[in-house]
């Protein structure tokens, strides 16, 4: 509970909002390694691309520092209660944000590979799911800084969007593999950088988790409906 | 609870309703000198675990723990009404006796006040004014209170000398067995460690945890630390309210009243 009164000490304050900041500052580089993995696959610049990989040190960095900081508050301010909350969902938040900088840098990494072969089509799909992920990762960034439990709720929820888009996808890629075997080296690497991808959005539905657990002190117990399919042998039947 | 209670006090009155109640409030208003310092309390003390009251200076909580074993009763122009039900008698009647009351509840106050006699007088002393005991059953009852306290080790040896020598924390210790020898039901701790450092706290408090399977005890902290190290459930009182009273584990991660979490916050003004 955030009882909108401010701390006694106020460097407590501070302290906190400065945690929330870091979060913010983390979730944003994330977003923006995955928008530029996407970039520089559909550029084919090897040279980017290993910017990329290499900007994701700036995210665990970050991660580092927050991990430090809630030790920090932990041990010297003793946090009860909504504060309590607001740091354990820091390190959790900061957690699955690095999670997401991985993914971002995997993506990356694989499109150097693929530069190296002939264009295939299937590469343009990865750019809509990019995108789903990316606007789901800022909308939960938005609704972590506002502690706006609806609008977490709303991502938890419709992640399901990007799941479907992901089996599609899936389905796709499948396709273009059975029409010609040239097609099984880059689409074996977007199929990994589309689960990539697809987890990335797992992350932001255990961010959402982790605001409603936060504000409310009650854990996310509602049912969810997960529509990645592709672990369905129904899948694979298909052109058979 | 009356529906006369419910009226003036909707906040939960006991938050562990398996567990019988020891002491049960019932609508009680304290005033002194025409103050009214306590409004309406309702609350169950469960038995043989640790209830803390928690609270701002001036919010009544170390007035509701005196009027456990009536020490207001020796003050002018106090006054309590209501119910506090020990084992279902009304202690606040004035036919309830005040030898009864005293050998049930023991009491333990923020400074240790050892009396100027040696160690072992100063458990023996109110031990002798309920029972009469033989030399030796006086030094078997002495060491048992003694060592209940933690104690036992550290005075073995010089139980003639003067308590006053004694290090706060243990003078603090030899208080409890002092309370604890006239074996009371109840204990109450009046913020018993504000004085001590962090070693002797330490120990009264791993001693409260000891003793709890054997007494009930009610315990005023101004250390919210400490209140959700040592008690089962915690008390928040503000103005002479009970604003909420729930499990510890609660009242510190997931409080339900705004006062309450302002307070444990650190955000009262």
């Amino acid at each position: 509970m955030n009882t909108g009164t401010d701390h006694i000490i106020k460097s407590y304050d501070s302290e906190l909002a400065r945690l929330t900041g870091e979060i913010v500052r983390m979730g944003e580089l994330s977003v923006t390694q995955l928008e530029a993995a996407i970039d520089v696959l559909e550029r084919r610049d090897e040279r980017a691309a290993q910017r990329v990989v290499g900007n994701d040190e700036a995210i665990d960095q970050l991660e580092q520092e927050i991990g430090h900081d809630v030790v920090r508050l932990l041990a010297l301010r003793a946090p009860m209660a909504g504060d309590l909350r607001n740091v354990y969902a820091a390190l959790r938040i900061a957690s699955d944000i690095e999670r997401i900088g991985d993914y971002a840098a995997n993506v990356a990494k694989r499109s150097i590979p693929l530069s190296m072969v002939a264009p295939v089509a299937p590469v343009h799909g990865l750019n809509h799911l990019a995108r789903l992920a990316a606007e789901e990762v800022r909308e939960v960034l938005a609704a972590y800084s506002d502690r706006d439990v609806e609008r977490a709720y709303q991502v938890w929820k419709n992640d399901v969007v990007l799941d479907e888009a992901y089996t599609g996808y899936f389905r796709q890629l499948l396709t273009y593999m059975m029409e010609d075997p040239r097609n099984i080296t880059p689409c074996t690497h977007l199929l990994f950088m589309a689960k990539n991808i697809e987890r990335i959005g797992d992350h932001a539905t255990n961010i959402a988790e982790n605001i409603w657990f936060q504000v409310t002190g009650e854990p996310l117990d509602k049912q969810r409906s997960k529509r990645d399919l592709t672990s369905n042998p129904e899948i694979t039947k298909l052109g058979e | 609870m009356t529906d006369s209670a419910l009226a003036t006090n909707p906040v939960p009155v006991a938050p562990a309703a398996t567990v019988a109640p020891k002491i049960t409030v019932r609508d009680l208003h304290f005033y002194y000198n025409g103050f009214h310092a306590l409004k309406g309390i309702n609350m169950d003390i469960p038995e043989k675990q640790v209830t803390a009251i928690i609270g701002p200076s001036g919010c009544g909580k170390s007035t509701l723990l005196r009027i456990f074993n009536r020490i207001y009763a020796i003050y002018p122009k106090l006054e309590a009404k209501g119910e506090i039900l020990l084992d279902g008698d009304n202690i606040l009647d004035p036919r309830y006796s005040m030898n009864r009351l005293r050998s049930k509840v023991g009491m333990v106050f923020q400074k240790p006040v050892p009396f100027p006699m040696t160690i072992f007088e100063n458990v023996a002393y109110g031990i002798r004014h309920h029972e009469k005991l033989s030399r030796k059953d006086m030094e078997g009852r002495v060491e048992q209170a003694l060592r209940n306290a933690a104690l036992w080790d550290e005075v073995k040896d010089k139980l003639k000398q003067n308590a006053l020598g004694l290090s706060g924390g243990q003078q603090q210790r030899l208080c409890i067995a002092r309370a604890i020898a006239l074996k009371p039901e109840v204990l109450l701790l009046d913020e018993p460690t504000s004085a001590l450092d962090p070693i002797a706290t330490g120990r009264i408090e791993q001693l409260v945890e000891e003793l709890k399977s054997q007494f009930t005890i009610v315990i005023v902290t101004h250390n919210m630390q400490q209140a959700a190290r040592v008690s089962d459930q915690t008390a928040f009182m503000y103005l002479g309210e009970l604003i909420e009273y729930d499990r510890t584990e609660k009242i510190f991660t997931k409080p339900g009243k705004k006062q309450t979490e302002d307070y444990i916050t650190g955000r009262f003004g």
